[in-house]
C-alpha cells in the first residue's frame, strides 16, 4: 500500500533532544552509531600509536602519552583489539550502516520497533561509558589480550587490574545486549517489511548481507554470554569454573570464546562485502555476476563458520585428534569465501569502470582483502599454525582482513552513500589524496610484520631486546618501519576527517536524488531524506543490479520504475 | 511524545505479523544462552560423576512443586491470551495476573529452597556443581521476573483494551521460560 | 624458506619448513592470479566515451565456468594442504617417538623452570638438577618434556625448533623434540600471561654429549654421589 508515512503520524514539531539525542528515526540512529563509533576507532589508532612507538623506540617517553610500563602496554594492546572489533567495526559495519540503509533499501519509512531501536543505543552508549570507565579506575584498564583467557582474566591476583578486569566485561556484555536487540529490529525489518514487489532476489545484497551477520550473531553469542556470566562470578564473587583447583577447566571459555569469535569475524566481513557489492556494480554499470551464487556462498560461509573455531586453539592443548578435524573444516571454508571474492571480479569484467573514491576503495578492498584471505591458509593448516601461532604473522593476517573490512569498506560506503546522507559532495581530489595515502601507509605497516612474525616474533611483547635472536637490527628495522607507517596513515586521515566534516556543511550540493545513477530504492528517497524517507512508498518491479540492459537507452533502471 | 507506529510495523511480507516474528526471534537468542550455558554443565557432569552427591542435596520435591506452578501458570497465561481474542478485557486480565501470581509462587518456592540449601552450607562457591546450579537457576529466575514485569505493563494496556495482540506474544516468551525449566529440572535435580 | 629467517634447530623443522612451502607455492599462485585478473580486469574495462558495458548475468554455463573452474582447482590444492598439514601434525603431536631422557619444564609468572634429569637420566630422583630460565640438554636425543603451570596459561616455545605448546595450570602436557645442533637458542612464552609475558625470556642450550655430560656433573646437587 504506497500511503505515506505522515497519514500514520500525529507530528508536532520536535524538539532537538527528540530529534537528535532521543530520537526515533533510524537515519538519526544510524548516524549515532556512525559518530560514535568514529571517535572509538579514533581511540583505538590513538593505543596503536602508542604501543607501535614504544615497539619501535621502546623505553622512550613517546609524543602524546609519555613512558609506556610493561603493564599499560598490556592494556594498550587488549584495548585497542577489543575497542576496534566492538566500538568500531561492528557499530559502523551493522549499526550503523544497517540502521540507515535497510529500511531505505526496502521501500520502508523506518524500521519495525524504532523505540526498541532507541533502547539499543542507549545501551551501547552505556557500554561505551563502562568501557572507558575501565581505563580510569585503579591499576588500569584491563591487559589480559582481547580474548580475556582465565585464570588469567579471572583472578586479580594474576591480572593486577581488579576493577579494569570487571568493568571490560561488563562493557562487552552491555554490548552484546545492544547488538542483539538492534539486530531482531534488522531481521524483522527485513522479513516482514519489503515493498510491495521486492522479492527476496530482488533485496540488495547489502540488506541481506546485514541481516545475515545479526543472524549469525545472534547465533554465536549465546554460549560466549553464559561464559561472561561465568568469568563475571569468577572475578567477582569468587566461583571456580575456569579454576582447575576447583575442577574447572580454562580451555572451555576457550571454547566457548572461539565458537562465538570466529562466526564473528564473518558478522563484520559479509557488511563490508555488502557495501562493495554496492559499489562496484553501481561504478562499473554491470549487474553483479551470480546473484544466487553471491546468496549460497553466503550460507555456507555461515554455516561452516561454525564448525571452525578450534583452529584457534591448535596449540592450547586440545586433544590433537581434535586438531585433524579443525583443520580440514578451516581449509574448507576457503572455497565459498574465494568464490564470493572471484564472484566480485568476474562482475568488473565487461563493465564500464570508473575510479570514483568509493570505487576506488571497494577495489582496494578486494585487493587487500585477497592477501588476508590466502595468509589465513598458513594458520588453518594444523602443522604449519605450530610454527605462526602467537606470532606477529598471525597479527598480520587478521589485520589484512580486518583493516579492509572496518577501514577500507568503510570509506567506500562512507564515500558512496555520503550525498545521500547530508545532500553533499565530498571532495573528490582529497578523497583520492586519502585513498592513496591509507592504502600504501597500511600496507606499509603489516607486509613488513608477516616477516617479523615468521622470523619469530611472538605476540604482545613490550621490547623485543630481551630476545636475542629477536633483538637484531634487521628485525626492529622493520618494526619501526611498521611504525613509521602507522603514523604516516594516521596523518593521511585528517585529510579524509577535513572532507568529511567541512564538506557536511560546506560541500558541493547535491540537489539530485540519484547522483550516481543506481538502481536501488535509497536513491529515489531526497538527499538527505525526511523523516518517513518517501512521500509515497514505492513498489519494486525488478532486481537491484539492472545496468546496462539491452534495449535501454540509459545505462540503469530503477528498482521502482514502471516497467 | 506522540509517536505512532512506522507503517513498516504493519508490513507482513512472511505473513506471520512483526510482533510475533520479532518475538521467536528473541526466544531463538535465547535458546543458544541457556544452550550453551547447560552444554557447559552436561559436559562437566559426564566428566564428575562425583556430582550425583552433591546433587542429591537439591530439594526434587519444591522443584517438582515449581515445575507444577510453571506449567499451570503456562495454562493461565493461554487463557489469557484466548479471552483477549475475545475482547474481554477483564478476564483477559484477571488471567494474566494469575500467571503473574504463578511466578510469583515460583520466586517464594525458590526462595525457600536456596536460603535452606544456603544454610546447609551450599552456596555458589562451595563446589562446581552448586556454581552451575545456581547460575543456571538465577538466570531462569531473571528471566521470570522480567517476564512478570512485562506481563504487568501489558495488563495495564489490556485493561483499556490496546495491544491485546502483545498477550500472545507474553504467552510465547513465558511458554519459552516454562520450556527452559523442563531442562533445568531434571538436569539439577533429578539426575542424582 | 623459513631458513631464512629462523635456522633448523630440531628433528621436525624441517618437516614444518616443508610444509610452510608447498603452502607458499600453492597459496601463492592463487594470490597471484587473484590480483592479477583484478588488475587486468580494472584496465582492459576501464570506462571509455561511449562504450556501453555489457549485460552478464552470471547465470549462463559458459559464464559460470569461469567461476566453477577455479573454485574446483582450490578445492583440490585444500586437499593437497590438508594432507600434508595432518601427516605434519600428526608426527609432531600425536606420534610421539620412544623418549631417550624426559625433562619438566615449568612456567610461571614470569619465569620458565626445568627439571633435568640428572645423570641417572630418571625423573624424580635426587640427582635431579633444577634451573631457572636455562634448559641444557643433549643434541641428536629425544626428549620428551613433561609442561606444566603453576598460574595462568604459558606457553613453551623454541622457535628455532618450530615447537610451540601452551602450558596449563592443573594439567601436565607432554610433547617431544629431537635437537639436530648445537647452540643456544631463546626460549619464549608465547601466551598472554601479565605484565611480565615480554620478560619470560629464556635459553636453551644444546651441548654435545661430552659437554653435557660435564654440565651435569658440575650441576648435580650437593651430596649426591655422582657415577
Amino acid at each position: 500500500m504506497a500511503t505515506s508515512h505522515a497519514e500514520h503520524h500525529d507530528h508536532h514539531e520536535m524538539s532537538f533532544w527528540e530529534k537528535y539525542i532521543f530520537p526515533l528515526d533510524h537515519k538519526v540512529i544510524g548516524m549515532q552509531y556512525l559518530f560514535t563509533g568514529i571517535l572509538m576507532g579514533v581511540l583505538g589508532a590513538y593505543f596503536s600509536y602508542v604501543f607501535r612507538m614504544q615497539l619501535a623506540f621502546p623505553g622512550t617517553e613517546v609524543p602524546l602519552f609519555g613512558l609506556v610500563t610493561s603493564a599499560q602496554y598490556n592494556s594498550l594492546i587488549t584495548n585497542h583489539g577489543t575497542i576496534m572489533i566492538f566500538w568500531f567495526a561492528m557499530p559502523i559495519l551493522v549499526a550503523a550502516f544497517g540502521n540507515y540503509l535497510i529500511p531505505l533499501m526496502i521501500g520502508a519509512d523506518d524500521m519495525v520497533f524504532p523505540r526498541i531501536n532507541r533502547l539499543s543505543y542507549q545501551i551501547f552508549f552505556i557500554s561505551v561509558l563502562v568501557l572507558i570507565a575501565s581505563f580510569l579506575v585503579h591499576n588500569g584498564g584491563f591487559g589480559g589480550a582481547w580474548t580475556a583467557y582465565p585464570p588469567l582474566s579471572a583472578k586479580a591476583e594474576y591480572n593486577l587490574t581488579p576493577w579494569g578486569s570487571i568493568l571490560w566485561l561488563v562493557a562487552v556484555v552491555l554490548e552484546f545486549v545492544a547488538f542483539l536487540l538492534g539486530g531482531i529490529n534488522f531481521i524483522t525489518t527485513l522479513m516482514n517489511s519489503r515493498a510491495r514487489g521486492m522479492k527476496m532476489n530482488d533485496i540488495p545484497i547489502v540488506c541481506w548481507m546485514i541481516v545475515l551477520a545479526s543472524i549469525l550473531f545472534m547465533a554465536s553469542a549465546g554460549p560466549l554470554i553464559a561464559g561472561a556470566a561465568m568469568l563475571l562470578f569468577d572475578q567477582t564473587i569468587g566461583t571456580g569454573f575456569f579454576d582447575p583447583a576447583r575442577g574447572g577447566d580454562p580451555i572451555l571459555w576457550q571454547h566457548l570464546f572461539w565458537f562465538f569469535g570466529h562466526p564473528e569475524v564473518y558478522v563484520v566481513f559479509l557488511p563490508a562485502m555488502g557495501i562493495v557489492a554496492e559499489v562496484i556494480t553501481t561504478f562499473s554499470r554491470k549487474k553483479l555476476f551470480a546473484y544466487k551464487v553471491v546468496l549460497f556462498t553466503t550460507f555456507a560461509t555461515g554455516i561452516l563458520s561454525f564448525f571452525v573455531w578450534a583452529h584457534h586453539q591448535f596449540i592450547a592443548g586440545i586433544d590433537p585428534r581434535l586438531a585433524n578435524i579443525f583443520t580440514v573444516t578451516t581449509l574448507l571454508i576457503s572455497i565459498p569465501i574465494a568464490e564470493m571474492l572471484f564472484v566480485y571480479i568476474a562482475t568488473l569484467y565487461g563493465g564500464a569502470i570508473e575510479l570514483t573514491t568509493a570505487m576506488l576503495f571497494a577495489l582496494g578492498f578486494l585487493a587487500t582483502f585477497l592477501i588476508g584471505g590466502v595468509t589465513g591458509v598458513f594458520l588453518g593448516a594444523s602443522g604449519a599454525d605450530i610454527y605462526f601461532h602467537d606470532t606477529y604473522f598471525v597479527l598480520a593476517h587478521f589485520h589484512y582482513t580486518f583493516v579492509p573490512i572496518a577501514v577500507i569498506a568503510v570509506f567506500a560506503g562512507l564515500y558512496y552513500w555520503f550525498p545521500k546522507m547530508f545532500g553533499r559532495f565530498m571532495n573528490e581530489t582529497l578523497g583520492k589524496i586519502h585513498f592513496w595515502g591509507t592504502m600504501i601507509g597500511f600496507n606499509g605497516i603489516f607486509m613488513p610484520l608477516f616477516f617479523t612474525g615468521a622470523a619469530g616474533d611472538h605476540r604482545r611483547i613490550f621490547d623485543y631486546s630481551n630476545f636475542p635472536e629477536l633483538a637484531v637490527s634487521s628485525l626492529q628495522n622493520l618494526r619501526t618501519l611498521a611504525t613509521i607507517c602507522v603514523v604516516i596513515t594516521i596523518l593521511f586521515q585528517f585529510v579524509f576527517f577535513w572532507n568529511f566534516f567541512y564538506s557536511m556543511f560546506k560541500g558541493k550540493v547535491c540537489t539530485e536524488k540519484n547522483p550516481w545513477k543506481a538502481n536501488t530504492l535509497e536513491w529515489f528517497a531526497a538527499s538527505p531524506p525526511p523523516h518517513g524517507n518517501f512521500p509515497v512508498m514505492p513498489e519494486v518491479y525488478r532486481g537491484p543490479y539492472e545496468f546496462s540492459t539491452p534495449g535501454r537507452e540509459l545505462d540503469y533502471w530503477p528498482q521502482n520504475e514502471k516497467a | 511524545m506522540g509517536h505512532s507506529t512506522p507503517i513498516a510495523t504493519t508490513r507482513s511480507v512472511t505473513g506471520m505479523p512483526t510482533g510475533r516474528l520479532a518475538v521467536w526471534w528473541v526466544i531463538g537468542s535465547e535458546i543458544v544462552i541457556f544452550g550453551g550455558l547447560l552444554m557447559c554443565y552436561l559436559m562437566l557432569r559426564l566428566k564428575y560423576p562425583h556430582w550425583a552427591l552433591n546433587s542429591s542435596h537439591t530439594n526434587t520435591f519444591a522443584g517438582g512443586v515449581n515445575t507444577f506452578v510453571l506449567l499451570s501458570s503456562s495454562l493461565s497465561i493461554v487463557l489469557a491470551h484466548h479471552y483477549a481474542e475475545k475482547k474481554e478485557e477483564l478476564k483477559a486480565v484477571g488471567f494474566i495476573w494469575a500467571t503473574i501470581f504463578g511466578g510469583l509462587c515460583f520466586l517464594v518456592i525458590k526462595g525457600i529452597e536456596w536460603t535452606t540449601e544456603i544454610q546447609n552450607g551450599y552456596t555458589i562457591t562451595s563446589s562446581l556443581f552448586w556454581s552451575f546450579y545456581y547460575t543456571a537457576a538465577g538466570l531462569h529466575a531473571l528471566h521470570v521476573i522480567a517476564g512478570m514485569i512485562l506481563m504487568g505493563w501489558i495488563s495495564i494496556d489490556v485493561m483499556q483494551k490496546k495491544n491485546m495482540h502483545r498477550v500472545e506474544l507474553i504467552g510465547i516468551y513465558w511458554h519459552f521460560v516454562d520450556i527452559v525449566w523442563i531442562f533445568l529440572f531434571p538436569l539439577l535435580y533429578i539426575a542424582k | 624458506m623459513i631458513e631464512l629467517l629462523s635456522s633448523n634447530g630440531s628433528s621436525f623443522a624441517g618437516d614444518i619448513n616443508n610444509l610452510i612451502l608447498i603452502i607458499t607455492v600453492l597459496s601463492g599462485f592463487w594470490l597471484l592470479v587473484a590480483e592479477a585478473v583484478l588488475f587486468w580486469l580494472i584496465f582492459k574495462f576501464r570506462r571509455v566515451p561511449g562504450v556501453r558495458a555489457q549485460y552478464i548475468t552470471g547465470e549462463r554455463k559458459e559464464e559460470m565456468k569461469w567461476i566453477h573452474w577455479p573454485h574446483n582447482l582450490i578445492l583440490v590444492c585444500d586437499v593437497v594442504i590438508i594432507v600434508f598439514a595432518i601427516r605434519v601434525w600428526y608426527h609432531v603431536k600425536q606420534d610421539l617417538p620412544e623418549a631417550q631422557s624426559t625433562i619438566r619444564v615449568i612456567g610461571q609468572q614470569w619465569a620458565w623452570r626445568y627439571v633435568m634429569p640428572g645423570a641417572d637420566n630418571i625423573l624424580g630422583t635426587k640427582d635431579d638438577i633444577e634451573t631457572v630460565d636455562e634448559l641444557h640438554v643433549k643434541v641428536d636425543t629425544v626428549y620428551h618434556f613433561k609442561l606444566e603451570s603453576v598460574d595462568v596459561l604459558h606457553d613453551f616455545s623454541v622457535p628455532q625448533f618450530r615447537l610451540k605448546q601452551d602450558a596449563i595450570p592443573g594439567r601436565i602436557v607432554t610433547g617431544w623434540f629431537k635437537p639436530t645442533k648445537t647452540g643456544t637458542f631463546d626460549i619464549q612464552c608465547a601466551e598472554m600471561c601479565g605484565i611480565g609475558h615480554g620478560i619470560m625470556m629464556s635459553k636453551l642450550v644444546v651441548e654435545t654429549a661430552e659437554e653435557h655430560d660435564k654440565w651435569v656433573a658440575s650441576h648435580t646437587p650437593a651430596g649426591v654421589a655422582s657415577n
